[in-house]
């Protein structure tokens, strides 16, 4: 692809503040406004704000839109009741991942599906396919939404300062229509970070009004820009998967510990059920691998890639990893061989370009927020 | 931002002051840390330790990447700052100043160091 990476409705606005831009999956995206140490600890302290509209909604209506979304999915999604959310996930026949998602539904004959971008395309068009048969239609629409998320202690008292709509009633993972700053969004309770936050679905055209409303409301609570650098970290403490990383086609959701995704009670066939029923088999009595959290005790950085050691053997690899701004040392998410999964273990190394960097390995996640 | 007039630069990002008695400090620029990020971890030559111009002689490691440090010149190392091996962001925070790296007995130095106006515009 020879495409200029595509720029989001608040691109003239992350350059007027100074953000150093990425391209990311396609997009021209925000990498940090200044120190993404200081962003990440905001969000974890006070509030962040992030352009995340590079993320690709589908919308899919209809009166077997339900019965679609249980065939294409792994997740219960006919179960899930109007003005809520679910983290669910996208499998091929033989089990892979294609994709980790969150499913709104916004009417009982209509959801909104919102990919990673680097997978939009490849969810749409499965989407599309496995729609034959049922009377539902699938629609793109990734260009019909910008989307900005606020995250952070702080969120909810400055997102109330801009709407009437009813953010103490909104639990986690719902999602209702409302109107902030004047503007019509699906304001949603969810995030990728580990904290309290809420992400807001506006058109393109208002998404600047939005920004800017956002801002000064948060300004005395020492809400500040954020970009994708410090969101990586946040979720990585929050122990959250990121496609291409943890979850990938050659792994399935038993594979990555997120097995509880996968409803096999669920009325109808479903994309990927015999391949799934015999992950779920081979995890429980005999798992080749295991998803783990490392720390480590010096302060070299593992990255996505490494390998980790044991007694001179290779025992896993690394597949995020970070300085951890919360706990002050560096982390790692990895796939290791399960007699090196029990949290405690301590006689596993991190090959940091060729020096062996002692880890410990613990339960996901690194950090939990305090409710 | 201002590139001191006083350094002369490296086409890897380093400054270089000028010798005193043969010996010369050496950090990164503020270009060259904006770029990275947050410095995180330092693993920077030991003292004792010759160092040769161009070749890579310790590590910088950011939240998103590590990069090698370079050296501008070849020399002994006769210094190494414990401040940044202790607290790395100093690197971002005062790159020409406190978040020196390394001291150097110079014994030859290629030709191509830069004045500052030429690596500002080098830089871009």
């Amino acid at each position: 692809m020879t495409d200029a990476p595509r720029r989001t409705a608040l691109d003239a606005l992350h350059r007027a503040l100074g953000a150093t831009m990425t391209d990311f999956a396609g997009w021209d995206m925000p990498l940090r406004y200044g120190s993404e140490r200081d962003e990440h600890l905001a969000v974890r302290t006070r509030a962040g704000l992030f352009d995340l509209s590079h993320m690709g909604e589908i919308t899919v209506t209809g009166p077997q839109a339900a019965a679609l979304l249980d065939h294409a999915l792994v997740g219960n999604i006919g179960g899930v009741a109007v003005g809520r959310a679910r983290y669910t996930m996208i499998c091929q026949e033989d089990g892979g991942i294609l994709d980790d998602l969150i499913v709104y539904r916004l009417a009982g004959e209509e959801y909104m599906v919102v990919a990673n971008a680097s997978n939009a395309q490849v969810v749409l068009d499965a989407l599309t396919e496995r729609a034959a048969g049922f009377d539902a239609a699938v629609r793109d629409d990734r260009d019909a939404y910008a989307l900005l998320a606020i995250q952070g202690p702080e969120s909810p008292g400055i997102l109330k300062s801009l709407t009437d709509a009813d953010l103490d009633g909104l639990k986690y993972y719902a999602g209702l229509p409302g109107t902030v700053a004047g503007v019509p969004a699906l304001i949603a309770r969810t995030g990728y970070t580990g904290e309290d936050g809420f992400e807001l679905f506006v058109a393109p055209a208002d998404a600047e009004k939005l920004w800017q409303a956002l801002t000064d409301a948060g300004a005395g609570a020492g809400l500040v820009p954020c970009g994708l650098s410090c969101r990586d970290t946040l979720r990585l403490e929050a122990g959250m998967p990121l496609y291409g990383h943890e979850l990938t086609t050659g792994t399935t959701p038993f594979d990555a510990g997120l097995g509880r995704v996968v409803k096999f009670d669920k009325e109808g066939d479903f994309v990927g059920r015999a391949a799934l029923a015999a992950a779920a088999e081979r995890a429980a009595s005999n798992p080749p691998r295991k998803l783990v959290g490392l720390i480590a005790t010096g302060r070299r950085v593992p990255r996505a890639g490494y390998p980790v050691v044991s007694g001179g053997e290779v025992v896993g690899e690394v597949t995020s990893g970070a300085p951890s701004p919360t706990l002050g040392k560096p982390i790692a998410i990895a796939y290791v061989d399960a007699a090196h999964s029990a949290p405690g273990t301590n006689d596993v190394s991190v090959d940091i370009r060729g020096s062996h960097e002692p880890y410990e390995v613990v339960a996901l996640p690194f950090y939990k927020r305090q409710r | 931002m201002s590139n001191p007039q006083q350094l002369r630069y490296s086409k890897e990002h380093e400054w270089l002051s000028a010798a005193e008695d043969g010996v010369a400090t050496v950090g990164i620029t503020e270009f060259a840390a904006n770029a990275l990020g947050d410095v995180v971890y330092a693993q920077l030559p030991a003292v004792g330790d010759t160092v040769t111009a161009g070749e890579s002689c310790g590590e910088l490691e950011s939240t998103k990447s590590v990069s090698d440090l370079y050296s501008p010149v070849t020399g002994e190392v006769v210094a190494a700052n414990q401040d940044v091996v202790d607290d790395p962001a100093l690197v971002n925070s005062a790159p020409f100043a406190g978040g020196w790296l390394f001291k150097v007995k110079i014994t030859d130095e290629p030709g191509d160091l830069m004045s500052a106006d030429e690596y500002t515009a080098f830089a871009g």
